[in-house]
């Protein structure tokens, strides 16, 4: 499984308008590889979905992804508040986003039930006041 | 024909080596080498942006003339709905079609009127494809190009249909046999175009693997000649046209989606934000429930295309004018039963962004591309001819340039030698003499002036690998 090549990218906080970046930047990284275009798609759907929810919930973070020769893992950890409830916030349509977030078209709710369905593994590790570790896998 | 075939192209003599082209270019397809500036044919998308920066006008449009009308025993004009937004006071769109006809055309087809079908057989193919909204107009062949090689996750969005040029291409050589009896062959089908994409769409096709235009005329070119033509078509003008509101309407952006009538609808223009949507739509920002895409690779939509004449804004206007008292629609699809608006060869990913043959090969090129862009300062000054950094390490690794193309890495060799031979000279001062009375000192000292020589030499030849600086100076 080796990995063989990693990109790390840090989210800053607070800030929709560069949200997302770290997500375009790696999609188009994997334009110049050999990538099948729905593995691309998977991942950048995925990874922009974590992205957005560590500006809204976690005060940023730090993304790194591995590329191997057998997928892509994503790792998104945050110092952020930690999730209370795990079921809850895996329901489609559940959202802890706050009333401006909402307006602004986010908090739908669709968060992580999307990352989950964009990829093939997907674990969280979480602890409350602590911050969280989400980690997702997609296959080639 | 090559599918990466192009219309704009570069007037040697005229280009100054500036970097003006390649900063601008969408898709990273210009670099400067050896002075001058190469379009890479894979990444070109026609979108005229490189003709519409360069102030020394050495990017031009590869198109026909308009004494192409004697080739043919009979022509068609193909006019585009821009065209009518060129002129001053325009109220009768008779006018510009009737001064055609005086200029050697024997008949004339508007595009505005196939792009009714058009719009009408989108509307069907919308209702009937609901899984793929939103689906994305196929009329702008750049962003056609622009999708099929950096977003092949959408050209399922894309519309099968072919753009309204097309269809008025094939009616028009069908009226033109039926009303003659000539051989198709005999039949000239002109186009009066406002872009180069289009050029290049005749050429190499999209959707279809042949096009029924057989050449393109440039409004711009055309345009002195209808001027002059149209004050005589005014005093009896024939009655040639036929196409509506929804028809003319795509001459400028948001026509096409008014064609659609739904008001679930996003129209970009520009070929910067055609490339942010699409992006955004790639990742799935753009939420659900939304039935069409209009994107137009110029600002203003067509009418802003870099052979036309007029100012987009201004000619918007003026179609909106035109347009006003015009019928919604003329061209039903009942009446042309068995026209065919489908496409026949579909839309394919064209991966010219992958570095390597295999993904092994390019994750290599790939840790190589990264490790050269760490050395690399980060200006993006495109001094080097490429860019930006990124693109200059990807160039080097794919063997199209040396390290040394970059100029500050090159200056800070050369510091590096100065440095050293100041070291050397201050520890001279210390040797008080030595046994070979300066021989050796001498010669190590000759050693770093014609290295530093040898670099400030390469300085030269490397600013996008100029060589001209060098030649005036031995000129004098």
């Amino acid at each position: 499984m080796g990995n063989i090549m990693t990109y790390h990218y840090a989210v800053s906080p607070d800030d929709f308008t560069r949200a997302g970046e770290a997500s375009s930047n790696f999609k188009n990284v994997l334009k110049q590889l050999c990538v099948p275009p729905n593995i691309i798609r998977k991942v950048a759907i995925a990874m922009y979905e974590g992205e957005i929810n560590m500006v809204i919930h976690a005060n940023g973070g730090d993304i790194t992804v591995e590329i191997s020769s057998t997928g892509i893992t994503m790792i998104l950890k945050d110092v952020g508040p930690g999730i209370p409830d795990i079921d809850k916030a895996m329901q489609a349509g559940y959202s802890t986003a706050p009333d401006n977030i909402r307006t602004l078209g986010f908090g739908a709710g669709m968060g992580l039930p999307n990352m989950k369905k964009y990829t093939d593994e997907m674990t969280i590790e979480t602890e409350l006041g602590v911050g969280t570790t989400v980690t997702m896998v997609v296959y080639f | 024909m090559d599918k990466f075939t192009h219309s704009v192209y570069l007037k040697e003599d005229l280009c100054k080596g500036c970097i003006n082209c390649i900063k601008r270019c969408p898709t990273r397809a210009i670099r400067v080498r050896h002075g001058k500036a190469s379009i890479i044919s894979k990444f070109c998308i026609d979108c005229g942006e490189c003709i519409r920066i360069c102030q020394h006008h050495a990017k031009k449009v590869r198109r026909d003339k308009i004494d192409i009308i004697g080739k043919y025993k009979y022509t068609v004009a193909l006019p585009a709905p821009s065209l009518y937004a060129q002129f001053q006071n325009l109220d009768d769109i008779n006018i510009v079609l009737t001064a055609l006809t005086y200029l050697g055309f024997d008949d004339v087809f508007e595009v505005s009127a196939a792009a009714e079908l058009v719009s009408a057989a989108t509307r069907i193919y919308s209702k009937e494809h609901q899984d793929q909204w939103p689906l994305i107009s196929s009329a702008c062949p750049t962003v056609v190009r622009l999708i099929r090689m950096r977003f092949p996750n959408l050209i399922d969005h894309l519309i099968p249909i072919n753009p309204p040029v097309e269809v008025a291409a094939r009616l028009a050589r069908r009226r033109a046999v039926n009303r003659t009896g000539l051989n198709p062959e005999d039949i000239g089908i002109i186009f009066i175009t406002p872009c180069p994409s289009k050029i290049t769409y005749v050429n190499s096709p999209l959707g279809v693997e042949h096009s029924e235009i057989d050449h393109c005329i440039a409004i711009k070119d055309i345009y002195p000649y209808l001027i002059s033509e149209m004050k005589k078509a005014q005093l009896n003008p024939l009655d040639l046209a036929m196409s509506g509101k929804i028809g003319v309407g795509w001459g400028t952006s948001g026509g096409e989606a008014g064609g659609l009538i739904t008001d679930s609808y996003l129209a970009a223009d520009g070929i910067e934000n055609v490339i942010r949507v699409l992006e955004d739509l790639e990742d799935e920002k753009i939420g659900e429930g939304l039935e069409f895409i209009e994107l137009n690779s110029c600002s203003g939509g067509c009418v802003g295309g870099v052979l036309t004449v007029e100012n987009p804004f201004i000619a918007k206007v003026k179609l909106n004018r035109l347009n006003k008292y015009l019928p919604v629609s003329t061209n039903h699809l009942t009446d042309y039963e068995d026209v065919e608006l489908d496409w026949t060869d579909p839309v394919e990913y064209e991966p010219v962004y992958r570095l390597g043959s295999n993904f092994m090969e390019s994750i290599q090129m790939l840790h190589q591309v990264e490790e050269l862009s760490n050395e690399f300062p980060g200006l993006d000054c495109g001094s080097c001819g490429s860019p930006t950094c990124r693109s200059l390490a990807e160039d080097i690794v794919k063997g199209d340039a040396t390290q040394d193309y970059c100029v500050p890495y090159l200056k800070s060799r050369i510091h590096k030698l100065s440095d050293d031979y100041m070291t050397l000279l201050n520890l001279e001062c210390d040797c008080n003499g030595c046994d070979t009375s300066g021989v050796e000192c001498v010669t190590v000292m000759q050693d770093y002036i014609r290295q530093l020589a040898e670099e400030i030499a390469l300085l030269d030849t490397s600013i996008g690998g100029q060589t001209t600086p060098q030649k005036d100076s031995d000129n004098k």
